[in-house]
């Protein structure tokens, strides 16, 4: 919705028209009415209109009365962009995102935003239009494909597809590459499986990909090479592995998303495979021993909590790493490599629990890169609780003691029923 | 230890090169090629032989043999030279069940295709990441690999494989300066594959990344201002007072499992 002041040119005519059967339900609010005592009663403020730059207009003519039906709109304007439409794409750029949590990582729309400056200079280099082909394994929670520059969706959503299975992975960009006229593959050259999948398409289709490369301009790409030492700058290869950041998101179109066409999707027959990588899983990890600051969950300790040993307890059983605020150390409750903080680790964990802790500037810069805070404090005004995405008022005690037994039932529960399947 | 090892010795081929240190650009050990070795030498009955491909005269190999290895083999190569063909002449020649390597070289490209190459040449599969070996038998590896943010993953791999070693895997051990002048570098006679592709490409100084800007793309001076003066302020998220603790104590479970950090 826009601020834009916009007039309703049916309603004006209809409050022109006194005939009109919705002209009584419109024209409601009068401006002049006749009083109790016979004296003709005006509402000064209803007199005019607003008009198309908000300011009241009041029309002396006569020509046009009560309201111009303009109602001025407010919260946030979600601007629509327009719509970029490829029709028959004549080639295309692949790109296969990491689909991290099942979502695009910012890597992700960062190499889409690039794979759409490439699609451009292509397709004006050869007169024809191409598009964005994104490639999605397994089921995902992304609803911003449209916004993050996807031409063309191919979704496989099937049980071989989840977990790790690059072979399987391999196989289904092999066989586009064979049906499909694939101009450039794009992938984030990442540690969530981009930089693996990459280098197995490269090594499977014989060509040379350029690693690590975070600039693109005139067909030459600059690579980090030699151990982050060196910028090597070398023509633009088919197979690109983008580093982080490595072009501006598209930000300024909407894509169709549309799934690739059936045909398409049934010319992809592909080849048997035997696996010869089986996936087993993820391996329970002791959660103390995960560095501070590549934590996925943080349970930190702060001036608020009493009783250690429940905190210990409670991280134990919330299978969380531990932190602490300065106070915490400081006081000799923790070890000083837990403390979160600008003077201790900045943290990058996705939640971030935060009980007994007020939020301090510093405190509060460490955990500047956390998805989700929740705090649990007795103080309801503390800066915390204005960060935290969650906040409970309440003891730290009784929470933590609470949480703990209501956590280890809803595990009770869950092993009951992997025993009973 | 597997009973199937004990009958017959793993043959297990590391493949090493000279590292840089990310400051100074000393030629040191690899760290990830330490890593790989140390993997190889703590493996039970493993045979480990250890190949590097490049300079002969290299001073830095003796840290490797100083780790407690009687012996390294050398296929000289030249610096601009392509080693994956005179590798996978060498794997042929000597069949090993396992190739360890690090995942990414500290000179040169470092693009950390080698493995890749070399398992796709062989027709092997390939485990990047591997922070342990478990058990090796049956014909078949088990491996933890590290994911991001410390977490692991199990996996079986069918043998002979190529298993590329992470920063995740344990510290390799200390290398002993006397072992390592008492160690034997044995040169072998190797083909040189020139790598054309790569000569009028530019090396320079890594250059410090531009930092990302935050562009302000508003349509009006209105937000352009706002844009520009507006404090970001969090809206604030969600604050319960709860009656009882074990409301608050729900609404932050709900919370822990949408988030899915509960395991």
């Amino acid at each position: 919705m826009s601020d834009i002041i916009r007039r309703d040119p049916r309603r004006e005519w209809i409050l022109r028209n006194r005939l009109h059967p919705l002209h009584a339900s419109l024209a409601a609010p009068q401006d002049q009415w006749m009083g109790p005592n016979g004296v003709l009663r005006k509402n000064p403020h209803a007199v005019g209109f607003i008009g198309p730059n908000g300011i009241k207009r009041i029309d002396r003519s006569g020509s046009q009365t009560g309201d111009g039906g303009s109602v001025r709109r407010s919260g946030a304007a979600e601007v629509q962009l327009p719509v970029f439409r490829v029709e028959q794409p004549a080639f295309y750029v692949v790109v296969v995102p990491d689909m991290v949590g099942g979502r695009l990582s910012s890597h992700d729309k960062d190499v889409l935003g690039l794979a759409h400056q490439l699609v451009k200079q292509s397709s004006a280099a050869r007169g024809e239009q191409g598009a964005v082909l994104a490639v999605v394994f397994g089921a995902h929670k992304e609803s911003a494909f449209d916004t993050a520059g996807v031409d063309r969706l191919l979704h496989l959503d099937d049980s071989k597809y989840t977990g790790y299975a690059p072979e399987q992975r391999l196989n289904v960009l092999t066989s586009l590459e064979r049906t499909l006229e694939v101009s450039q593959w794009l992938l984030p050259d990442s540690l969530e499986g981009g930089g693996d999948l990459g280098r197995r398409l490269a090594a499977k289709l014989k060509q040379r990909p350029a690693t690590q490369a975070w600039a693109l301009a005139e067909g030459l790409v600059t690579c980090r090479a030699a151990g982050q030492r060196e910028d090597w700058q070398r023509p633009a290869s088919r197979i690109l592995l983008m580093a982080n950041e490595c072009a501006e998101p598209v930000s300024e179109t909407r894509h169709e998303v549309k799934p690739l066409l059936e045909e398409l999707a049934r010319q992809l027959e592909l080849p048997a495979l035997i696996s010869r990588i089986e996936d087993k899983g993820q391996v329970a990890v002791d959660p103390s021993a995960v560095p501070l600051g590549e934590a996925e969950f943080i349970l930190s300790a702060g001036n608020g909590i009493r009783d250690f040993a429940l905190f210990h307890d409670a991280a134990k059983a919330l299978r969380a790493t531990e932190g602490a605020s300065r106070v915490a150390v400081d006081n000799g409750d923790m070890p000083r490599f837990r403390q979160v903080g600008a003077t201790g680790t900045w943290v990058t964990a996705r939640v971030y629990l935060a009980v007994g802790i007020s939020g301090a500037v510093q405190h509060l810069q460490g955990i500047g890169q956390c998805d989700k805070v929740i705090a649990i404090n007795t103080d309801a005004g503390c800066d915390m609780v204005k960060r935290a995405d969650l906040s409970v008022i309440a003891d730290s005690t009784d929470m933590l003691a609470a949480l703990i037994k209501l956590v280890e039932g809803y595990r009770g529960a869950e092993e009951g029923e992997e025993d009973a399947a | 230890m597997q009973p199937e090892m004990q009958s017959s010795e793993l043959n297990v081929s590391v493949l090493l090169s000279v590292g840089a240190h990310p400051k100074t650009a000393r030629s040191r050990r690899a760290d990830q090629d330490a890593k790989a070795l140390e993997l190889a030498l703590s493996l039970p009955k493993a045979r480990v032989a250890a190949i590097h491909a490049g300079d002969a005269g290299d001073e830095a190999l003796r840290q490797y043999l100083g780790m407690g290895l009687p012996a390294l083999q050398v296929l000289p190569q030249p610096k601009e030279a392509d080693v994956v063909p005179v590798l996978v002449d060498y794997l042929r020649q000597h069949p090993a069940t396992l190739v360890l390597t690090g995942g990414k070289a500290e000179q040169g490209e470092s693009s950390g295709m080698l493995p890749y190459l070399l398992a796709q040449e062989l027709g092997w599969p390939v485990v990047p990441r591997v922070a342990a070996v478990e058990s090796v038998g049956n014909g078949k590896a088990a491996v933890l690999q590290a994911l991001p943010r410390g977490q692991r993953r199990a996996l079986t791999v069918s043998l002979p494989c190529v298993l590329c070693i992470d920063e995740a895997a344990p510290a390799p051990r200390q290398s002993a300066f006397a072992l390592g002048q008492r160690g034997k570098i044995e040169v072998l006679s190797a083909a040189v594959t020139t790598d054309s592709e790569r000569a009028d490409w530019t090396v320079q100084p890594a250059r410090k990344r531009p930092k990302r800007l935050k562009v302000v793309k508003a349509k009006t001076a209105a937000d352009r201002f706002k844009a520009a003066t507006a404090k970001a302020s969090g809206d604030g998220g969600q604050v319960i007072v709860p009656k009882t603790v074990e409301e608050g104590a729900e609404a932050i479970l709900k919370m822990l499992k949408e988030e899915g950090v509960l395991r």
